[in-house]
C-alpha cells in the first residue's frame, strides 16, 4: 500500500511539473508577451521597456525556472491589471470557490447516489427510466442556460432567491445546484452500473440465505462494495468542478476564483491566468491523488497488500 | 396407431423436444436492434433534422442573418404575439431570429464535425500506439493524458482564445487540440483488449508488419467503440463553444452562434425571456440528440456491455 | 409416524426467456425428515441448485415458483411472508454455496460475516457470537481461528473459504442445511476432505441436509436417499442403497454406467456414455423428456409417463420394469 501510494505520489509531481510548465508556456503564445502587454498603441521604447521590466528578454527556460521558483515560495508575480500580488489575489477569492466546490459535489452525491441505487434495484422500472433520462439530459443541458432559466424562475418570476452577489448563503443555491447537475450524469451511471454488478455476485446471496433484510442487504453488503469506484468518481469530478466553476461564477456573480479567471483573461491579466491555471490543476492533481489513496484505503484487497 | 406414425416423413422428423427455433441473422438482429431502441431513433432524426437545415441554410432561412432593422427590434416570436414576418421574433438589433438560429445550426455542427475530428485523429493515435505497442509507449501516452485532465479546459481554451483572438478558426483549433483526453483513453483499453486476440496473433504469424496490422485487425474491431466517443466530443465540443462564446471570449459577433445569442439576449432576458429560451433549447435539442445517438450506438453494437 | 421436516409436491419453476417460458423445474415430489441426508443428482441444467434456491426463498422476482405443498416443520414456505421467510434463513436453514471464491463479501472481516447471522436471529452479545464463531471455525478444521476472525476473504485459500462458509452456515444450528455442489470449485485433494467434514457435522448436530451434487461417487458415500433430476424431472428417487442396488429409470442406469464401479466394471472395458444432448425446456413439454437419449424409447414416450412405486422406491418411465420388453441387456443389469 505504502509502495503504491508513493508511486502515485511521484506521477502527481510529475504531472505538476508539467502542467506548471504548460500554463506558463501560455504567455509565450501571443508571440511577443511585451507587446502584448503594452497593447497596440505602445511605441518600441515602450515595449522594450516592459521587456526589460519583466524579464522577458531573458531565455524562456530560465524565466520558467525563475516563475516555478517563486511559485513554490508562494509568489506568482503582480498582476498587470490590479497591482497587486497574485496570490494573495487570488487566495482572497479561493473561499468562494472552494465552497461552491465542496457543495456542489455533496449536492450532486446526495441526488445522484440514491437516484443510482434506486434506479438498480429495480431496473427498466418508471425510476430506472427516469435516472437514465434524467442522466442523458442532464448532459446535454448548457450550465449556462441551465443557469439564467433557474434566475428567470427562481430570481425574476418566483423572487425566492437573489439572482447574483455573494453575500448570504442564498446566493449559493442556486449556483450549487447548476455546478452539480453536471457531475451527475456520470455518479449516477457508476453507481447503478456498480450496484447492479454487486447485486447479482455470489456473496449478496449469501448475505440474503442468512436472513438479511433487503435494507441490510443493500446497503451493507451492496452498496459498501459498489461505493468505492464511485468516491474516486467524485474527487475526480471535484476536481473537473473547480475548474469549471468559471461559468457558473460568471453567470450568478460570485466573486470567487473562477470570477477572477474570467475578468483576468478579459484584461489580458496574463501572471493572474497562469496563476488561476495552475492552482486549478493542483486541485485537480491532488483530489484525483486523494481519490487514489481513499479507494485503495476502502478496498480490503489494496489495503493489506 | 395414429395417422402421423404411418406416414414415412414421420420417421426423419426431428422430436418436438430437439427442435431448436432457428434465431435470426447477425444482421436482423443488428436491424431490430437499431429500429428497436427508441433513443438512437430519435436521436438520428433530430440530427438528420438539424443537419440538412445547416446544409440549406440560404434556402431555408427567411432573412439574412446579418440583415439588422433598427424599425423592427425585439419583435415577439409568433406564439407571443408576433407576426408570421419573423416567426420567432427579432433579436435587439432586428435581425430576424430565426434565421439566425438556422445559420447558428451550421457553426455548431461546423465546430462539433470538425473540432471532434481533429482530436480524433490526435486521440485515437496515441491510444492505438499506447494499447499496442505497450511498454515506454504506453507509459508516456498514459502521462500525457494524465496531464491533460489536470488542465481546466474552459479556463486554458478562455485564455488560448483571448490571447490569439476570438474566431471560428481559432476556437476550432483549440478545442480540437483539447479535447483528444476520452478518445486516447477508450481507444487504448480497446486496442488492448483486441491486441490479445488470437487473429492478431494469426496475423503476427503470417509476417504482417506492424501498420498493416494496426491497419487491418486493430482499427476495423474498435472502429465501434471510435464512433461512440466521436458523437460524444461532438457533443461536448458544441457544449464548450457555446459556453466559451456566452462568456464572450469565443466566437465573435455578428456571426450567428446560439452561445452567443444567449449571452446577447441575457441583457434583456428580464422582460424578454424568449431570446435566452429559444436559442439555448435548441442548443440542448441539438446536444441532447447527438448524446442519445452516442449512446444509442454503444448499446446496439455492444449490448453485452449496457449498463 | 411424524410428520417429515421438509415435503415438496409438484414443486415448478417457471423462467421467463426471451421468445417463451423455461419449465426449468417440473412438478417435483420429496419429502426430508431430521437427521436425513438427501442427494439431488443430475446434469448441469437439470434444476438442481433452482429447487434448492426455491427452498431458500431466494429465486429472483422474475421467476415463477409454485407448489401444491412445500412446507418446513408446519411452514408454508410459499405462503411466509418476507419476514418471516428472513427469520427461516440462517436460522433454522442454511445454505452453502458452489462458489466460496466469491461467495464471500470482500469488504467484510471473516468474523463480521460469520458473526451476522447469529447477531441478526438471536438476541445475544457480541461476545457470545465470536466464541460461537471461534467455536465453529475450529470445528471446520481452520487453527488459530481466534485470529482468523480479523482477516479479509482474500487473504484466505479456496478451501479455507469453503470451511468458513460451512462454520457460517451452521451458526445458528439450523434443522436443514442445504450445500449445492460445495466442493465442485476445489481442488480434487481438499473436495474429499471438505464433504467428510460436512457429512459429519450434520450427523454429528443432527441436521437434515439435501446435497446437490453431479458426483455419484460423493452419493454413494453419503446418501440416505438419492432423487436423480433430469431436465426439470425427477426420473427416480428412493433410498440410497435400492437405487444404487437396482437402478430402474434408464437415465439412473447410463449415469451408473458413466463410473467405474468396483467388482461391476469389467477391467479394460470402455466407461458408458450417454449419447446426445439435454432438449431445451422453453415451451410446452410432454412425455418423456429422456426420450431422445433413450435405448428403449418407443412412441408412447410421447404421453403422459406413469409414476411407479416399488415401496419407497419411485421412478417414472412408460416401461414397468424401467427397460423395454425384449431388452435382455438391460433386464439382466436390472435383475442383478
Amino acid at each position: 500500500m505504502l509502495q503504491f501510494i508513493l508511486k502515485r505520489l511521484g506521477l502527481a509531481i510529475l504531472v505538476a511539473i508539467t502542467v506548471s510548465f504548460i500554463s506558463f508556456s501560455l504567455l509565450f503564445l501571443s508571440g511577443d508577451p511585451a507587446a502584448a502587454l503594452a497593447g497596440e498603441t505602445a511605441s518600441g521604447e515602450d515595449i522594450e521597456a516592459l521587456r526589460r521590466l519583466y524579464g522577458f528578454d531573458r531565455p524562456m527556460l530560465v524565466q520558467y525556472f525563475d516563475w516555478l521558483a517563486s511559485a513554490l515560495r508562494g509568489d506568482f508575480g503582480e498582476s498587470y491589471y490590479f497591482k497587486l500580488p497574485v496570490a494573495g489575489l487570488i487566495f482572497d477569492r479561493l473561499e468562494v470557490t472552494m465552497l461552491l466546490g465542496v457543495c456542489g459535489i455533496s449536492f450532486a452525491l446526495l441526488v445522484a447516489v440514491p437516484l443510482g441505487v434506486a434506479a438498480a434495484m429495480r431496473p427498466n422500472s418508471i425510476i430506472d427510466r427516469l435516472a437514465l433520462f434524467m442522466s442523458v439530459a442532464g448532459q446535454a443541458l448548457p450550465s449556462f442556460w441551465f443557469g439564467l432559466i433557474l434566475i428567470v424562475v427562481f430570481a425574476i418570476k418566483l423572487g425566492w432567491l437573489p439572482p447574483s452577489g455573494t453575500t448570504s448563503w442564498q446566493n449559493f443555491v442556486m449556483p450549487t445546484i447548476v455546478l452539480g447537475y453536471y457531475a451527475m450524469p456520470a455518479i449516477m451511471r457508476l453507481t447503478r452500473a456498480g450496484m447492479l454488478e454487486v447485486l447479482n455476485s455470489d456473496y449478496i446471496r449469501t448475505a440474503r440465505a442468512k436472513g438479511a433484510s433487503e435494507v441490510r442487504v443493500m446497503f451493507k453488503h451492496a452498496l459498501r462494495n459498489a461505493i468505492i469506484p464511485v468516491v474516486s468518481l467524485a474527487a475526480v469530478q471535484m476536481g473537473f468542478m473547480l475548474g469549471g466553476s468559471i461559468v457558473v461564477e460568471s453567470i450568478f456573480a460570485l466573486h470567487g476564483a473562477g470570477y477572477l479567471a474570467w475578468e483576468s483573461i478579459a484584461r489580458n491579466d496574463l501572471p493572474t491566468v497562469q496563476a488561476l491555471i495552475l492552482i486549478f490543476s493542483m486541485f485537480y492533481i491532488v483530489f484525483t491523488f486523494l481519490a487514489d489513496v481513499l479507494n485503495a484505503w476502502l478496498d480490503p484487497r489494496m489495503r493489506s497488500s | 396407431m395414429t395417422h402421423a406414425d404411418s406416414d414415412p416423413a414421420n420417421a426423419i422428423e426431428i422430436d418436438p423436444l430437439l427442435q431448436e427455433v432457428m434465431g435470426p441473422t447477425p444482421g436482423q438482429l443488428l436491424r431490430s436492434r437499431i429500429v428497436g431502441h427508441q433513443g438512437l431513433v430519435i436521436g438520428v432524426v433530430v440530427l438528420t433534422i438539424m443537419v440538412i437545415i445547416a446544409i440549406f441554410a440560404p434556402l431555408i432561412a427567411p432573412h439574412d442573418p446579418y440583415a439588422q432593422s433598427l424599425m423592427a427590434r425585439m419583435k415577439p416570436p409568433v406564439f407571443l404575439g408576433g407576426t408570421w414576418e419573423h416567426p420567432l421574433g427579432t433579436d435587439h438589433l432586428g435581425r430576424d431570429y430565426l434565421s439566425r438560429l438556422i445559420y447558428g445550426a451550421r457553426v455548431s455542427l461546423l465546430i462539433g464535425v470538425i473540432a471532434a475530428t481533429i482530436s480524433g485523429v490526435i486521440g485515437t493515435a496515441m491510444g492505438v500506439a499506447a494499447g499496442y505497442f505497450g511498454g515506454k509507449v504506453d507509459a508516456v501516452v498514459t502521462f500525457l493524458i494524465n496531464v491533460r485532465l489536470a488542465m481546466p479546459v474552459v479556463l486554458v481554451a478562455l485564455a488560448v482564445v483571448a490571447i490569439l483572438g476570438g474566431s471560428l478558426t481559432v476556437v476550432i483549433a483549440v478545442l480540437g487540440l483539447l479535447l483528444w483526453d476520452r478518445f486516447a483513453v477508450v481507444m487504448r483499453a480497446s486496442t488492448r483488449q483486441v491486441r490479445e486476440r488470437e487473429y492478431v496473433a494469426a496475423a503476427r504469424a503470417i509476417g504482417a508488419s506492424t501498420p498493416r496490422i494496426l491497419l487491418t485487425e486493430i482499427m476495423p474491431n474498435i472502429a465501434n467503440n471510435l464512433i461512440v466517443v466521436v458523437t460524444l466530443e461532438m457533443a461536448h465540443a458544441i457544449l464548450l463553444e457555446a459556453a466559451l462564446s456566452f462568456l464572450g471570449l469565443g466566437v465573435q459577433p455578428p456571426t450567428p452562434s446560439w452561445g452567443l445569442m444567449v449571452s446577447e439576449g441575457k441583457n434583456m432576458m428580464l422582460f424578454e425571456p424568449w431570446l435566452v429560451l429559444i436559442p439555448g433549447a435548441v442548443l440542448f435539442i441539438l446536444v441532447l440528440a447527438i448524446n442519445l445517438m452516442g449512446d444509442g450506438l454503444r448499446d446496439v453494437t455492444a449490448p453485452e456491455n449496457r449498463s | 409416524m411424524t410428520k417429515p421436516l421438509l415435503s415438496v409436491q409438484n414443486l415448478t419453476i417457471d423462467i421467463p426467456v426471451g421468445g417463451g417460458t423455461l419449465h426449468a423445474v417440473r412438478g417435483i415430489d420429496f419429502t426430508l425428515d431430521r437427521g436425513e441426508v438427501l442427494c439431488i443428482v443430475g446434469e448441469s441444467g437439470s434444476g438442481k441448485s433452482l429447487t434448492s434456491l426455491a427452498l431458500m426463498g431466494l429465486l429472483g422476482k422474475r421467476i415463477s415458483c409454485t407448489a401444491d405443498q412445500m412446507d418446513f416443520d408446519g411452514t408454508a414456505l410459499l405462503e411466509a411472508s418476507p419476514r418471516k421467510m428472513r427469520s427461516l434463513r440462517g436460522a433454522r436453514m442454511s445454505m452453502i454455496f458452489q462458489e466460496p471464491m466469491t461467495s464471500l463479501n470482500p469488504a467484510y472481516t471473516i468474523g463480521d460475516q460469520l458473526m451476522e447471522a447469529m447477531l441478526l436471529h438471536e438476541n445475544v452479545p457480541r461476545s457470545k457470537a465470536r466464541a460461537r464463531a471461534i467455536d465453529l471455525l475450529e470445528k471446520v478444521g481452520i487453527t488459530a481461528a481466534a485470529s482468523r476472525l480479523g482477516q479479509y476473504p482474500h487473504q484466505l485459500s479456496g478451501g479455507l473459504r469453503q470451511r468458513v462458509m460451512i462454520a457460517m452456515a451452521l451458526m445458528c444450528g439450523p434443522e436443514l442445511i442445504i450445500a449445492d455442489e460445495p466442493t465442485t470449485a476445489l481442488d480434487v485433494t481438499i473436495q474429499a476432505q471438505i464433504l467428510r467434514l460436512l457429512v459429519d457435522l450434520v450427523r454429528e448436530m443432527n441436521m437434515a441436509m439435501i446435497l446437490i451434487t453431479h458426483d455419484l461417487g460423493v452419493v454413494a458415500r453419503v446418501a440416505d436417499k438419492v432423487a436423480v433430476m433430469y431436465a426439470g424431472q425427477l426420473v427416480e428417487t428412493g433410498p440410497a442403497r435400492d437405487v444404487f442396488s437396482q437402478p430402474l429409470h434408464p437415465y439412473t442406469r447410463g449415469l451408473l454406467h458413466c463410473i467405474p464401479q468396483p467388482g461391476k466394471t469389467a477391467r479394460g472395458e470402455p466407461l458408458g456414455t450417454i449419447p446426445g444432448i439435454v432438449p431445451s425446456l422453453v415451451g410446452e413439454v410432454e412425455g418423456c423428456v429422456f426420450r431422445t437419449r433413450c435405448e428403449h424409447a418407443v412412441p408412447a414416450c410421447h404421453a403422459a409417463i406413469p409414476r411407479r412405486e416399488r415401496g419407497d422406491h419411485a421412478f417414472r418411465c412408460v416401461h414397468e420394469d424401467g427397460h423395454a420388453p425384449d431388452d435382455t441387456r438391460a433386464k439382466e443389469a436390472t435383475d442383478a
